[in-house]
């Protein structure tokens, strides 16, 4: 049939500028500078492993942070009425469309020494707390930002749970918390992946949160890359390397999340 | 349980818009210094309209959103009308493809897309990373949710009308403008809106990919780096206060369209049953 052939400007497109990319993002990890083949880069990703750890500790620790803090949240939503609902989901996506610098940037204001917390802290008659520079001020970062990325796919999820299911378990005599654990909890579980997924692969990759509150103390993976890319430390074939690395590692935790999720569907994510 | 909730959710709401109102706060501030209260002020806004790199760059930010998610929409429809008419195999293949840039870490997609310009430009002298690449590289992440918002929509259309229609003696285009495209028009305009704000609001690809022209985001960057003057505070309010009120406008426009689409059929009931 013809109507294939519309689909060629984007085929054309999708190999020049996504499989050929990856492509040479291979190809540079596997050659020096002179474009000859080594292992060199490969070799030293061993000097990274520390910040590599670090990234996905700091990522997993906020992942499990916007899963305790989401998950409630999105429940509420749910259970609410059908207009305030609307109003709620608003309120949480609004966030999102303010620059994510600005906002980080935001948290710098209220963290920093003589920043607004510990100017309250002190007016309290309180001591005053190191905030800023710490790995915790980037949890929180990641929290702050990625959150409405946890409890937006949950509450998709538990917005479509069949109301009768619920009643059924009621009338079956479950109490508040049997129908929590064994109908609302399992029928929620393709929210809460696709929302670990949504948390966790920028969290892990970002390079922002972490230069901005964790200053450079605590550099991640990303500012590593970022670094040897548009930074003070060229090196475009290890960055390469590192990339690879990070991609390869982000694939096989999707891997693992989409076991989890048998429904796992293409167009889950899109929704949002 | 009803006060655990309400409480619950204005912490949550709190800790959600905090940050966004002490932004908005500071923009007054007469002093430079963050976090030091010192008096009203308006003069940042009238700086920042003074500024010619924010003034470039917001001009750069709205440019690139139009044009890519423009061009990514009209990809992105015709791949979608193509994907569907493919056998099964073929079609699982290319939404495979489709995913990568999807579920790619952004710094990974920036990158690559990176690697590939210098190497062009370093080679022939072309791809010069500026708003050519930075366009190219918008498109790039844009058509994915293009064709993911179009898809569902021919999924869901009736085949045997554009079948009809060719029947009827319509060639294959025609029938596409007349059949076809008005049912996925709706899928059309999400795949633009997401395109559209995916484009205003991405930092990580731009900076690698856009070289000498800066997006707001990107600029940004570059001031957070060095001490911030309180403009990029008025900057954040007067976006802020933009999208606020656009989000209104839309929300409004959604709820009265609702409420016409339910006279309609309220409309168009009375008069099946006025018939029978």
């Amino acid at each position: 049939m013809k109507a294939k052939k519309a689909a060629l400007p984007y085929l054309v497109w999708m190999l020049l500028f996504t499989v050929v990319p990856l492509g040479l993002v291979a190809y540079f990890a596997f050659t020096d500078d002179t474009g000859r083949f080594t292992w060199n880069n490969i070799l030293r990703i061993g000097e990274f492993i520390p910040t590599l750890w670090e990234s996905i500790k700091l990522g997993g620790i906020a992942t499990v942070f916007c899963i305790l803090l989401g998950y409630p949240m999105a429940y509420i939503v749910s259970r609410s009425k059908a207009h305030v609902q609307q109003t709620m989901v608003m309120i949480l996506m609004l966030p999102m469309w303010m620059n994510f610098l600005l906002r980080t940037y935001a948290w710098m204001t209220l963290l920093e020494d003589t920043g607004l917390i510990n100017s309250l802290l002190q007016l309290l008659g309180l001591p005053a707390a190191h905030m800023i520079n710490t790995p915790g001020a980037v949890v929180l970062g990641m929290v702050y930002n990625f959150l409405p990325f946890m409890i937006l796919p949950i509450y998709s999820v538990m917005v479509k749970i069949d109301v009768r299911v619920v009643e059924a378990a009621q009338d079956l005599g479950a109490n508040a918390l049997q129908v929590f654990r064994r109908v609302i909890l399992p029928l929620s579980i393709p929210g809460i992946c696709s929302g670990v997924t949504m948390v966790f692969v920028p969290a892990v990759s970002t390079f922002v949160i972490s230069k901005m509150l964790g200053g450079s103390l605590n550099m991640l993976i990303g500012d590593v890359i970022e670094m040897m890319f548009v930074g003070s430390s060229l090196n475009f074939n290890l960055g390469a390397a590192l990339s690879l690395v990070l991609m390869i590692l982000i694939l096989i935790c999707m891997a693992v999340m989409n076991h989890f999720d048998d429904d796992a569907d293409a167009s889950g994510g899109i929704l949002l | 349980m009803k006060v655990f909730s309400k409480v619950y959710t204005a912490l949550i709401f709190t800790f959600l818009y905090a940050p966004i109102l002490i932004l908005i706060i500071f923009s007054f501030n007469q002093s430079k210094t963050r976090g030091l209260w010192t008096g009203f002020t308006l003069k940042w806004y009238g700086e920042l309209f003074r500024d010619k790199d924010i003034m470039n760059a917001l001009s750069v930010t709205l440019i690139v959103a139009v044009v890519a998610s423009v061009v990514a929409v009209i990809i992105g429809t015709l791949a979608a009308v193509g994907v569907f008419s493919m056998k099964k195999r073929t079609r699982s293949l290319i939404m495979a493809v489709n995913q990568i840039p999807m579920v790619n870490p952004e710094i990974v997609t920036g990158i690559s897309l990176m690697l590939l310009f210098v190497l062009i430009y370093n080679s022939t002298g072309m791809f010069e990373t500026g708003m050519g690449t930075l366009l190219i590289a918008h498109i790039t992440f844009c058509i994915p949710y293009v064709l993911l918002s179009v898809l569902p929509k021919l999924r869901q259309m009736n085949y045997s009308i554009y079948e009809a229609a060719l029947d009827l003696g319509c060639n294959p285009v025609k029938a596409f403008f007349k059949v076809i495209l008005p049912e996925i028009v709706p899928g059309i305009m999400t795949g633009f809106l997401m395109a559209f704000t995916l484009s205003l609001d991405d930092f990580v690809i731009s900076l690698f990919t856009g070289g000498s022209a800066q997006t707001l985001s990107v600029l940004i960057y570059s001031m957070t780096k060095k001490r911030v003057s309180p403009t990029i505070n008025a900057l954040s309010t007067l976006l802020f206060v933009s999208v606020l009120i656009l989000l209104i406008l839309a929300n409004l426009g959604q709820i009265r369209s609702m409420k016409r689409a339910d006279q309609k059929a309220r409309a168009e009931k009375g008069q099946g049953e006025m018939k029978r």
